[in-house]
């Protein structure tokens, strides 16, 4: 029964791979892409109502019983993330059926994605922090080739830095990790945290743990090591864009999270009072950086890094509430992040440029982009009753609590600045005189972006129906016990 | 042995980040090849240098290789064999598109 568990991942594995098969018939790869995302995300569904109905589910792959082998654990944070990573990618398969060129689909672009979303979701569910490394490298290979689909020049420089700067991390992260087997002996996550409490994380483990940290904080942009994201993210297509802003800053901080919950928890006011202060300087870099800019896409890029910051105020603060709230707004900005690369996409598209000087009153010409677009910056911003409103609550509330009052305080503040770069640009492209647009608008296009927005809308309108399953994943994270006798126990048996 | 070993990844790494420095993309890359043979000389010496019985496990044998470093090195080998060449391949065409190798120049080509 456990087997349950590798099916997101192979699904889109073994489809990708089947599909090079019949790369030149591009209708026959869009329906299969869609095909088999369609069945994943119901799947995923179906894995998250198992599991938090019958409890966390445990896959020892190859039957090597739990500290040996490799384990695929499926726990209520895990699943709740592949749906998510599920439903994002489908919406951006929907989405580059019209917009993106025809060229660009027959590059392997369909299964490149469906290879990033194997590593998105394997990275979730993995037990195991070697195995962690590996499915960072399968996204990462697959994000390489994405980001560079193309061939611009602009995306040859911004591609040569990201590439570099993600390499440098990765081999970062194997020397991190055999660091950490010369001094526990294990690389198996529930033993480390066992084996890391037994010694209250003495000595050398807390180096580890931030060393760990800086390869996490590398891949999710975190304040200093964010320079390499807003540029290198605009220059793929937009649709590229909207992938990498939903998914792969979401795997760093899902990293940080899992290991800074389960594994390093025995010197808080070490290492998550340091997170509180990087989660501060991350959002007033990131505010600072979209309100820099007049480049539409660059200014949602740069968006990407408050969100960051109010995540990391939630590991930060580390209390039950604070957990729940960080997977409640990481699910929120998953979606709503997509969302927004979608229309600034479409918006750039529709207008032919993407710099908001050269645009005004398109609401006349695309009512409908410029409502959702509307729309989807109060979820973002924060306003009540959308999901941005109720992620920042919580979040804020359990820092208040803890007494973070300055990093409280920043939030707040960076809020403000979010929403009012983001309106910016409704102001600028939808007011004002009426241009004539140079390209129409998909109507599948906008749609997925409009499946998107009423998902951030319904978590925040919904909150009381969705809020109690992650408040479940919340207490999970709190409590690591949980976790290591899920794993343990079953290698005993 | 492991003082050796620690010593000499340790002048990998040096040399590998002072190759990613550089400003010529061949180098850098040259510079990732060297810093991940020091990540792998890494994984190995901290599985400790044993001599002895092959890592299979027998009652017998007093002292033997540990297996699991030398997994995750042949794992990593694999990957970093995959970056490398997909590198390699984007700098030769990175190098036909921009005309250039030199990280430093691609700064002023704003195409938008």
């Amino acid at each position: 029964m456990s087997n349950l568990v590798i099916i997101p991942i192979l699904l889109p594995l073994f489809t990708a791979v089947l599909m090079l098969l019949f790369k030149y018939n591009l209708n026959r790869t869009k329906q299969a892409a869609a095909a088999a995302l369609l069945l994943n995300t119901f799947y995923s569904a179906f894995l998250v109502y198992r599991v938090f109905s019958q409890g966390p589910i445990v896959l020892e792959t190859g039957g090597w019983k739990a500290p040996y082998g490799i384990v695929l654990v499926a726990d209520y944070l895990s699943v709740l993330l592949v749906l998510a990573a599920n439903v994002v990618t489908s919406a951006a398969i929907l989405y580059a059926f019209h917009t993106l060129e025809q060229r660009l689909q027959k590059f392997y672009f369909y299964p490149l994605v469906l290879l990033l979303l194997t590593g998105v979701s394997g990275a979730f569910m993995t037990g195991d922090l070697f195995n962690l490394f590996v499915f960072f490298e399968v996204l990462l290979m697959a994000s390489y080739a994405l980001i560079i689909l193309g061939g611009s020049k602009q995306q040859f420089r911004e591609s040569l830095k990201y590439i570099i700067l993600n390499l440098f991390s990765s081999i970062l992260f194997v020397t991190t990790v055999s660091f950490l087997y010369s001094v526990t002996g294990t690389v198996n996550m529930a033993q480390l945290a066992e084996r890391v409490a037994e010694v209250e994380q003495r000595g050398v483990l807390t180096g580890i743990g931030i060393l760990l940290f800086i390869v996490f904080a590398t891949k999710g942009a975190l304040f200093p090591l964010y320079f390499w994201l807003p540029k290198s993210y605009t220059a793929p297509p937009s649709v590229i864009s909207a992938l990498f802003g939903a998914l792969l800053t979401k795997v760093g901080i899902y990293s940080i999270l899992r290991v800074f919950s389960l594994i390093f928890v025995h010197k808080l006011e070490l290492t998550h009072s340091f997170f509180l202060v990087l989660a501060a300087l991350t959002m007033l870099a990131g505010v600072i950086g979209a309100l820099s800019t007049n480049n539409v896409k660059l200014i949602i890029a740069y968006n990407i890094l408050p969100a960051i910051g109010f995540m990391m105020i939630g590991i930060g603060t580390f209390s039950a509430d604070s957990l729940a709230g960080t997977i409640y707004y990481l699910l929120h900005d998953m979606g709503i992040k997509a969302a927004l690369f979608f229309l600034a996409g479409l918006l750039a598209m529709h207008a032919g440029t993407s710099d908001l000087r050269k645009m005004s009153g398109y609401i006349h010409s695309a009512p409908v982009l410029g409502w959702l677009f509307f729309l989807s910056c109060l979820v973002l911003a924060g306003l009540p009753p959308f999901s941005g409103f109720i992620g920042k609550l919580i979040l804020l509330k359990s820092a208040m609590l803890e007494g973070h009052y300055t990093v409280t305080g920043i939030g707040l503040f960076s809020s403000l600045l979010i929403l009012f770069s983001v309106i910016r640009i409704f102001i600028g492209a939808f007011w004002g005189e009426h241009q004539e647009p140079k390209h129409p608008i998909p109507k599948t296009a906008l749609a997925s972006a409009g499946a998107l927005v009423a998902i951030g809308v319904f978590m925040g309108i919904g909150a009381e129906s969705v809020y109690p399953w992650i408040q479940i994943a919340g207490d999970w994270l709190n409590d690591p016990s949980g976790y290591i006798s899920t794993v343990l126990k079953e290698g005993a048996e | 042995m492991e003082i050796v070993m620690c010593i000499l990844a340790g002048s990998l790494f040096a040399a590998g980040i002072y190759m990613l420095l550089q400003k010529q993309l061949l180098r850098v890359i040259l510079g990732t090849a060297l810093l991940s043979h020091g990540a792998h000389l890494f994984i190995l010496t901290m599985g400790k240098l044993n001599r002895g019985a092959p890592p299979v496990l027998e009652k017998a044998a007093e002292s033997y290789t540990d297996p699991l470093p030398q997994a995750l090195i042949l794992t990593s080998i694999v990957i970093s064999f995959g970056v490398t060449s997909f590198l390699l391949v984007l700098a030769y065409r990175a190098y036909q598109t921009n005309h250039t190798d030199r990280m430093d120049e691609l700064k002023g080509l704003e195409d938008e």
